[in-house]
């Protein structure tokens, strides 16, 4: 590859120091974190010590991730307003979360998103069924995280062959499961912290150094932008208003956006390591705040990449869209503001797929491990944290190979995937469960694997992976569904599937419904903090 | 199974307490401050979705400099958000927290037996 220079000006050896920095600096909280670190409830969910704003600032972390910061910056650059059109859905879909799910889930729950859904249903089932939707959303989160490192790698450390690319993913990997491993939820939400702290810094920093350069004046910054990418970058369209098609796929995404993020299982996970589900809203309001704030800056770091670098650019760089965000710190600051990007990035990287693998691993181990395995009945819950490690090693390796083989793929079509596919398969169950009083065993697996399957299956048969010159397949043929994004049918027809499965089914615990919703509602009983 | 080993009131008294005057109550709060926003911003998030989809002249309209209609409205919906947010913890604290501390406070008074721990 002829591409392998990385952006000019980039040094390669700054880029690793301060990444190195920030690696160096996280193991050192990473240990001292996991002294405290023993039982179950410390593994899984921190001692539910962490206070509001310091989980907030977490799940920003969490959610904040390498599609949402490099990903978004670049699709304004060069799709113009379409790019912007992501930062809304992914923004407004915390509203979800806030009102229907948040505390109620704290209040229910312990560890996963499996115990909440199981609460009032056939345990073993449910808990499987949950853990086989939280497996297959975090699998493919983490293969758009991992898939995006290799590009990343390419673009800021100068590595064009796949081999050494590989390497650097197998790197990133490692330093991930010691991360999980070692700090357990504690570790890994305070590594989320620094990491959300650095990004929100670094992005406030440019974005006042791109205003400033346009005299602060919103509308002389889309005027630089529309100068050199066309004036159409201003309007919405460029990228979803070509054919009938994309404008129909454009709001399938919409669906997919505003409804997943309350079924991710890496976020819902995250409510569990506050003391109560007063806190929890805090933390809620905590992310709305931080993430919102952090969209507005996408906007500007895309539209001043647009003016600044120009979209003929960012288009010929190594990592493409992508580089956006990196060659406007260049054009700033020089290499070593891209030198603090870049490590940015790949913290984000680093965290997001340590929440990824805790929650993953979290839920193999306590709801497959300790409730359909052992029925329930593990006597040693030692041995469930053991479990739950042995399972991140596994993930870990799984990531670090998944990586390395879809390293070059379409990052947010990835991350658009695990949306649709929490949204489907997730959503609807935790909303009929916390709120739908009839609802029961068969509802619930109905809607789980139904959403999961037809999901999956439109995502099989789209031209994102067959049919066409930029599908993963590009010369099989068998794109039967025409959209990319499967959310406006997946999604209304797993909420069927919940209803249909209830209504067919005559199962239905009054005793441990009255129990659940006295519970959610009043937090009587809820799991309190370990520690302090 | 996991949830029966956690401490609480038992059986009748969840009963109890889910069929008191109280309880219903605090349902009816949550409820009707949920579910009736949940709509509104759904509607107005799609609403918005369909515009920058499928109105492009209307949305492409300059207000002001460089500043047109799709962007006022865009950066309304993080207002909206940053609102509906603000409305709701104003609104939980007042309404729906001291209900539920009420409900909680009788159940753990002595009124109802504890089982475990």
């Amino acid at each position: 590859m002829t591409l392998a220079q990385g952006v000019a000006g980039s040094s390669p050896a700054l880029n690793i120091s301060i990444f190195g920095l920030f690696v160096v600096i996280t193991l050192v909280v990473v240990f001292r974190a996991s002294k405290n670190t023993r039982t179950a409830a410390d593994y899984y969910a921190a001692g539910r010590a962490f206070t509001g704003p310091q989980n907030g600032i977490a799940i920003s972390g969490d959610y904040l991730s390498a599609a949402s910061f490099l990903g978004i910056a670049g699709a304004i650059a060069l799709n113009g307003y379409d790019g912007f059109l992501y930062s809304i859905g992914f923004l407004v879909a915390w509203l979800v979360a806030l009102l229907l799910v948040a505390e109620l889930l704290r209040n229910t729950g312990k560890y996963t998103m499996g115990d909440v859904l199981a609460f009032r249903m056939r345990q073993r089932p449910v808990r499987a069924a949950a853990a086989v939707s939280t497996l297959a959303v975090s699998f493919f989160y983490l293969l758009a995280q991992m898939a995006g490192a290799g590009g990343l790698v390419a673009l800021l450390l100068g590595i064009g062959n796949p081999v050494g690319q590989g390497a650097v993913i197998a790197v990133v990997g490692l330093i991930m499961i010691v991360y999980v491993l070692v700090g357990g939820m504690k570790g890994t939400t305070w590594v989320q912290i620094i990491k959300a702290a650095l990004l929100i810094v670094g992005a406030a920093g440019i974005t006042v150094w791109v205003l400033a350069r346009f005299g602060f004046n919103l509308s002389a910054l889309l005027g630089g932008a529309a100068q050199k990418g066309g004036p159409a970058v201003l309007d919405p369209g460029m990228q979803y208003g070509k054919t009938g098609l994309t404008q129909l796929d454009f709001v399938s995404l919409a669906l997919a956006l505003v409804l997943g993020t309350a079924g991710l299982p890496h976020i819902l996970m995250r409510f569990y390591t506050v003391p109560t589900a007063k806190e929890a809203r805090r933390s809620v309001v905590w992310a709305i705040w931080l993430i919102g704030v952090f969209y507005l800056f996408t906007l500007v770091l895309g539209y001043g990449a647009g003016a600044l670098v120009g979209p003929q650019a960012i288009r010929t760089a190594p990592g493409g869209v992508n580089s956006a965000a990196p060659l406007l710190a260049d054009a700033l600051g020089g290499p070593v503001l891209l030198g603090f990007i870049a490590a940015v990035a790949f913290a984000t990287i680093l965290a997001v797929v340590a929440g990824l693998t805790i929650t993953a691993s979290a839920s193999f181990a306590h709801d497959v491990y300790a409730n359909v395995i052992k029925k329930g009945a593990v006597d040693d819950k030692d041995q469930e944290v053991r479990v739950a490690r042995i399972t991140a090693l596994v993930i870990g390796a799984v990531a670090i190979a998944g990586g390395i083989v879809a390293n070059g793929q379409n990052i947010a079509f990835l991350v658009a995937l695990a949306f649709a596919v929490a949204a489907s398969a997730n959503l609807p169950t935790i909303l009929y469960s916390l709120f739908w009083k009839r609802f029961n065993t068969s509802g619930a697996l109905w809607s789980i694997y139904g959403g999961l399957v037809v999901c999956v299956l439109l995502i099989v048969f789209s031209p994102a992976v067959s049919g066409n010159s930029g599908a993963m397949f590009p010369h099989a043929d068998f794109d039967l569904f025409p959209l990319p994004n499967p959310g406006i049918v997946s999604i209304p027809v797993s909420f069927l599937l919940g209803w249909l499965g209830t209504v067919l089914s005559k199962e239905h615990d009054e005793a441990k419904y009255a129990e659940m919703e006295v519970r959610a509602l009043t937090g009587i009983g809820a799991e309190k903090a370990t520690h302090q | 199974m996991s949830t029966s080993e956690r401490t609480g009131p038992d059986a009748g008294t969840w009963r109890e307490v889910q069929d008191s005057a109280d309880f219903a109550e605090l349902r009816r709060r949550l409820r009707r401050f949920v579910f009736p926003m949940t709509g509104l911003f759904l509607i107005w998030y799609l609403a918005y979705v369909l515009l920058a989809d499928y109105a492009h002249g209307f949305m492409s309209t300059r207000l002001f400099g460089n500043v047109n209609v799709a962007l006022v409205l865009g950066i309304l919906q993080f207002v909206s958000t940053f609102v509906i947010t603000t409305i709701y913890v104003w609104y939980a604290n007042r309404k729906l927290d001291p209900q539920a501390e009420k409900i909680r406070a009788e159940i753990e008074s002595g009124a109802v037996e504890e089982t475990g721990e």
